[in-house]
């Protein structure tokens, strides 16, 4: 079932929250929503679900208008998890699966053999069963998250909608839900469109990222195309802080200032380093890195002075003069690297120049 | 396998919960037949009910008052609790009763303004205008509440609000009764305290008509009610026609709380008490189940309450309110001690 908008344009009562989105979700793909908060992600969510009439535009289920669509069909069609937390009263968790089967009992809304069984696997499906005839009061938010996940599949639905699935799971389970949503989509053909706030897991998991920012679509493409350091910083309007694209995670701002530590680094041993200068509010140089190193962007986040070399370089005279320059400035020198090469030769002749000098301190 | 054997386990719970339901009300009714001012023995009212007694007292005391006043506090009851349910189930609130939310005292206001005209006008008010009459003023109060539902998110507030209503109902009802001819006020006096006394068969007629239809109506609502437990929006993306449920959710439990005090006055707590006991009782809050359960714990509650009202201060009798308070307020306040703990 092809999932598809046409110039939609969602929002509460007469206030447009996002104009003028057409985008098309296909079979077994996952579209990730990301922007800020407020952006509007859950509003689009939500028109997606038939639950906000469109203000302009419209959704189509296949050549279908959502409108159209019996309440019943579109059930059993369309599965929907919200951030609204809930509060049943006297509910097990089974309970709560079972009333994905809502649309597909009968009068009275008993549930067949067969419908247990689809809950059952459902629970499964997100390693919840042992929490079946739990209390849904009495278990933690993350297990929450996970037992209203099963309740959207035990839907069967060929559309899933997912607004921040993530939350409140720990890393191990935000993983396995994510892998799950995966295989959802890959094995069972759904279409899923949810929002997330972790970028990281955003570019892993999604098929296309839809970007919103100012009330409109800003960015529709693969999650290559959207994770550019520029644009992320762009989209979140970040003033404080950076975002690296291919690690997919952020760092804080770095501390401005005459560097009093040099970091001597290189293969990702400088990372931890700068981090721990940064969060105690002391300006760093690092040096010399390699443009390629792992350590380079964190140190050119983080460091109030970097000095870089061309990638697959060896420290070049020049790169070494000024680093030495910036290392008899400072009044510690740290030095992370355990072994030296032909590329770090001049790294290894800092670390001499240091320890002559009575500046360098043990990592 | 797990999961069967837990639901073997439910079964059995809800039977005997059912069973006990049903068995308390059977005794209750005939508990209800025997007792009064001159008792009858089990054995005089088979008698009477299969109809080869020979005592005419005993034969008039209960096929003109003690049967239908049982069968007023059987039906009233019952269809007092399921409305209370329903306006929980409705306002995401255990609290929530016809009572608490000023629905009754809404109903009790027009059913008097109703009698005060009809005397004055010179004809009798019968059975169908007086539900009629409570229908209305139920469905005014309602109104009231859902207007301020809409700008009050807090359902706390919300009943504190239902209680206003209800004072300022009764202060208006009282100040028409005060007005209202001499000779009915006693009548009327009465009545507004909450009575299931001088009920007669045509009376037991109406209720049960309006009553049975609107539970049956009631029951096939279980269905979308148990789909509202997780919220309005998980409702809607289960196929639940939101606007079209919540109106049929609040005719019918106005329609049963405007049954109850048309005939029996206005009645308390028996809306909230009794729903949160079968609760417990049944461990579950499953529509499904708790209607039919409320149904019966309600009848059984009316019943051992009216006994008592008749019976504790015989020849006094109490209003219906004053016993039902008794045993209905400490469960609520328990109730309220409960969730503060959970939560």
């Amino acid at each position: 079932m092809i999932l598809r908008t046409e110039n939609l344009t969602a929002g509460y009562g007469k206030t447009a929250v996002v104009n003028g989105l057409s985008v098309t979700v296909q079979p077994g793909e996952i579209l990730t929503l990301i922007g800020a908060n407020g952006a509007g992600k859950s509003t689009v969510l939500k028109t997606l679900a038939a639950m906000l009439k469109p203000l302009a535009g419209a959704v189509y289920l296949d050549r279908k208008a959502l409108s159209s669509i019996p309440e019943t069909e579109l059930a059993q069609q369309v599965a929907l998890l919200l951030t609204d937390r809930i509060d049943p009263e006297r509910m097990t968790c089974a309970e709560v699966v079972a009333s994905g089967r809502y649309p597909y009992t009968g009068r009275l809304g008993i549930l067949s053999e067969e419908d247990w069984r689809i809950v059952y696997h459902a629970m499964d499906a997100v390693r919840i069963r042992e929490l079946a005839d739990r209390s849904f009061h009495a278990i933690s938010d993350g297990q929450r998250q996970r037992v209203m996940l099963a309740r959207a599949v035990s839907q069967q639905p060929e559309i899933l909608l997912l607004d921040e699935p993530t939350s409140y799971l720990d890393i191990r389970h935000k993983l396995e839900l994510l892998t799950y949503i995966r295989q959802l989509a890959g094995a069972e053909g759904l279409a899923v469109v949810m929002s997330l706030h972790e970028l990281d897991l955003a570019e892993r998991v999604s098929d296309r990222i839809l970007c919103i920012k100012d009330g409109k679509p800003d960015r529709l493409g693969t999650p290559e195309e959207i994770f550019t350091d520029g644009y992320i910083r762009a989209l979140y309007g970040l003033e404080k802080g950076t975002f690296h694209a291919l690690f997919g995670a952020p760092e804080l701002p770095a501390v401005r200032g005459v560097p009093e530590v040099f970091v001597i680094g290189g293969g990702g041993a400088g990372i931890p380093v700068y981090r721990q200068l940064q969060r105690q509010g002391v300006p760093f140089a690092a040096g010399v890195l390699q443009e390629n190193d792992l350590d380079y962007p964190v140190a050119a986040a983080l460091a109030a002075e970097l000095i870089a070399e061309k990638p697959f370089e060896p420290v070049s005279p020049e790169a070494f003069d000024r680093a030495l320059r910036v290392l008899r400035e400072c009044r510690a020198v740290i030095c992370c690297c355990k072994t030296f090469g032909a590329m770090n030769e001049g790294n290894r002749r800092l670390k001499q120049e240091a320890e002559k000098a009575g500046l360098l301190h043990d990592h | 396998m797990d999961m069967l054997k837990c639901t073997h386990k439910r079964t059995v719970r809800y039977g005997a919960a059912f069973c006990l339901l049903t068995g308390l009300v059977i005794l209750l009714s005939f508990l209800n037949l025997c007792m009064g001012s001159s008792s009858l023995t089990l054995r005089e009212v088979f008698a009477v009910l299969t109809g080869s007694s020979t005592d005419e007292t005993a034969v008039r005391i209960l096929t003109m008052i003690r049967l239908p006043r049982m069968l007023a506090a059987l039906v009233l009851g019952g269809a007092l609790s399921v409305a209370g349910f329903q306006l929980q189930c409705f306002f995401g609130n255990p609290i929530a009763g016809p009572f608490v939310l000023g629905i009754s005292s809404g109903a009790k206001l027009t059913v008097a303004l109703a009698l005060v005209c009809a005397l004055q006008g010179g004809f009798l008010l019968r059975a169908g205008g007086l539900v009629a009459a409570s229908f209305v003023g139920s469905l005014l109060s309602m109104g009231f509440i859902l207007l301020l539902s809409g700008k009050l998110r807090n359902t706390s507030l919300l009943i504190v609000c239902g209680i206003m209503i209800g004072y300022i109902c009764s202060a208006v009802t009282d100040l028409v009764v005060t007005f209202a001819d001499d000779t009915n006020i006693v009548d009327l006096h009465n009545w507004s305290m909450g009575s299931f006394s001088g009920t007669d068969w045509g009376d037991v007629q109406a209720m049960s008509l309006t009553a049975g239809a609107a539970l049956v109506l009631s029951f096939f609502l279980a269905k979308p009610m148990d789909a509202y437990r997780l919220g309005e929006a998980y409702a809607r993306n289960m196929g639940v026609n939101i606007r079209r449920f919540r109106v049929e959710l609040i005719l019918l439990s106005s329609v049963l709380s405007a049954c109850v005090t048309a005939f029996a006055g206005p009645v308390s707590f028996v809306g909230v008490a009794v729903p949160h006991l079968v609760k417990g009782l049944l461990g579950t809050a499953k529509p499904l189940i708790v209607l039919p359960a409320c149904f019966l714990g309600g009848a059984a509650f009316c019943l051992l309450c009216d006994l008592l009202a008749r019976m504790l201060f015989a020849p006094v009798e109490l209003s219906i309110s004053t016993v039902t308070a008794v045993f209905g307020a400490p469960v609520v306040i328990g109730m309220m001690l409960q969730r503060r703990k959970h939560g």
